[in-house]
């Protein structure tokens, strides 16, 4: 009874830590994206609210929550209320399965550090994300507005589309680790990471998860120029918040995510592992932020036959050539 | 009770719950998502019963991406509310009956199976495990199966590639009357790479 007593504390203890960090570092993600893009783009960025605009993100939040929370008239109030949360929590739950270092031991107990050690992890981020849909295409709905509507409406299309490719190009990573729990695919990777080994699901990975994480080139659902803000575009307040640091959340997640599957996750030299985790969120962030700052939205049929006609396709194909050179070199 | 059997009880309560509430709601995007929720409660006991893999396909399958076509589907067509009685009988009289049936043949078949009072020992099936059973197993029924979807696939891109895909001679199956096809093709949009689209998805 102690023992579960002590480690339902130490659930909660890792819990509040992970929530915490990730929380934070959403909030900073916006802030290092504003500056970031800001200089692709030759501006400043946001500069006034303390040391190089740092407050700015605290300065954001007190201003959302301050702000009205308004429901439309004729929206259907329930799903309404509910679909930022939903956008929020299936994000955050997704980065409970990434492992960010190796076991340690603690008064002789071995604590993973990793929120949960899910066997099938891996999963269960797809899970997490396939759901994150309702946020996005309920929200739409729920705003009884044409722009929402269509934003929905091409969010639910584009995330059934790229999850396909998204699940398929992850099979042969399962193939290699011979396991879909995140910790068992860091542990396979203790001498190369995987991406050498599989340089065309890392491609269809980035580009698929991208496209899930609704950024530019792939922000169709709440292309500003033709929806007003896509599903959106009612919310106001923390609510709004809400979808947006869902959208951060996601970018953390993507990071980690990817860190693991394909760059060995905590692993590498010197640093503390949690160190290396976190320079891999971020350098991945700062890419994803950098693809923002370059390329311009696909067009709406450009979309589709790139998931469908390319990604998947190749997805396949690389299944196939991996089990194919698994059963010859018998790996 | 055990915590495992007050959460039995509590989740199936809330599936069942929430099944009654998708089939007598009238706005249609409601009924889909409490059929969502009915499904992420089976996943969930899925998952109470040891059964993990199954647990996380029940949510990326049903949950995730069926419920979405049918999300997709009502939003798309905007028939979000039938002004039409729920239940007519022509509907309500047979499902009655077949639930009735149900009911029987489940109480006859655990009233007169062996150790129904035993309680089974607690066990958790990895993903391995439960592939290795399948395959040894049941690799039939899931060949079987995998035909069917591809069939399923296959006519679906052909009543999706509309009228035009006949001059392209594709080598699909046009077993079926071709005087049969245009409403469908028509329902499903303009020809060419959109309508494309569509016939796969309305497939998975």
């Amino acid at each position: 009874m102690l023992l579960w007593i002590a480690g339902f504390i130490i659930l909660l203890i890792k819990l509040t830590i992970v929530l915490g960090v990730v929380l934070f570092l959403a909030g900073y993600l916006v802030w290092v994206e504003r500056k970031f893009l800001a200089r692709l783009q030759i501006r400043y960025g946001p500069n006034r609210a303390g040391p190089f605009g740092l407050l700015q993100p605290i300065a954001d939040i007190v201003k959302m929550i301050t702000k009205e929370d308004t429901v439309p008239d004729g929206a259907d109030r329930t799903f309404f209320l509910i679909a930022p949360a939903v956008v929020a929590l299936t994000a955050l739950l997704m980065f409970s399965v990434v492992p960010f270092g190796k076991d340690i031991t603690l008064l002789g107990q071995k604590v993973p550090l990793v929120v949960t050690d899910l066997n099938i992890g891996l999963l269960f981020v797809f899970a997490m994300s396939s759901l994150s849909v309702y946020g996005v295409a309920l929200g739409g709905w729920a705003s009884n507005s044409k722009y929402g509507l269509l934003g929905g409406i091409r969010g639910a299309a584009q995330m059934i589309s790229y999850e396909l490719s998204l699940g398929l190009s992850l099979v042969p990573i399962v193939m290699m680790a011979h396991s879909f729990s995140m910790v068992d695919i860091v542990q396979a990777q203790q001498r190369y990471p995987f991406i050498l080994f599989q340089p065309v699901a890392f491609l269809i990975f980035v580009v698929s998860a991208m496209a899930e994480s609704k950024r530019i080139p792939f922000d169709l659902p709440e292309a500003e120029n033709e929806l007003v803000a896509g599903y959106h575009t009612e919310y106001s307040g923390m609510r709004f918040g809400l979808f947006f640091l869902g959208e951060y959340v996601h970018i953390m997640v993507f990071g980690g995510i990817l860190a693991v599957l394909f760059l060995g996750g905590w692993r590498g030299p010197f640093l503390p592992p949690v160190v290396w985790l976190l320079i891999k969120i971020f350098l991945v962030a700062l890419f994803m932020i950098w693809v923002r700052g370059t390329l311009p939205r696909l067009r709406y049929d450009q979309l589709m036959t790139l998931g469908w006609k390319v990604l998947i396709p190749l997805a396949l194909i690389n299944i196939l050539v991996t089990g194919a050179i698994g059963l010859i070199f018998g790996g | 009770m055990t915590l495992y059997g007050i959460l039995f009880y509590l989740i199936s309560a809330a599936v069942i719950a929430a099944t009654a509430m998708a089939i007598t709601r009238k706005n249609l995007v409601h009924a889909v998502v409490y059929l969502i929720i009915s499904f992420f409660g089976t996943a969930m006991l899925f998952y109470l019963f040891g059964a993990p893999l199954l647990a996380a396909l029940e949510v990326i399958i049903y949950a995730g991406a069926i419920m979405v076509l049918f999300l997709f589907v009502v939003m798309m067509l905007r028939a979000e509310s039938s002004h039409e009685s729920v239940f007519p009988p022509i509907q309500w009289l047979p499902a009655a009956f077949f639930c009735l049936i149900y009911v029987l043949v489940a109480t006859a078949m655990s009233v007169r199976t062996p150790g129904m009072n035993v309680p089974l020992k607690m066990l958790t099936a990895s993903p391995r495990q439960f592939a290795v059973y399948v395959f040894e197993y049941h690799w039939f029924s899931i060949e079987v199966v995998s035909i069917l979807l591809l069939l399923a696939l296959i006519g679906a891109l052909n009543l999706g590639a509309g009228k035009d895909a006949g001059s392209d001679g594709e080598p699909t199956d046009y077993n079926t009357d071709p005087a049969g096809e245009p409403p469908a093709a028509a329902g499903s949009g303009q020809p060419g790479r959109r309508s494309n689209r569509h016939g796969v998805e309305d497939e998975k």
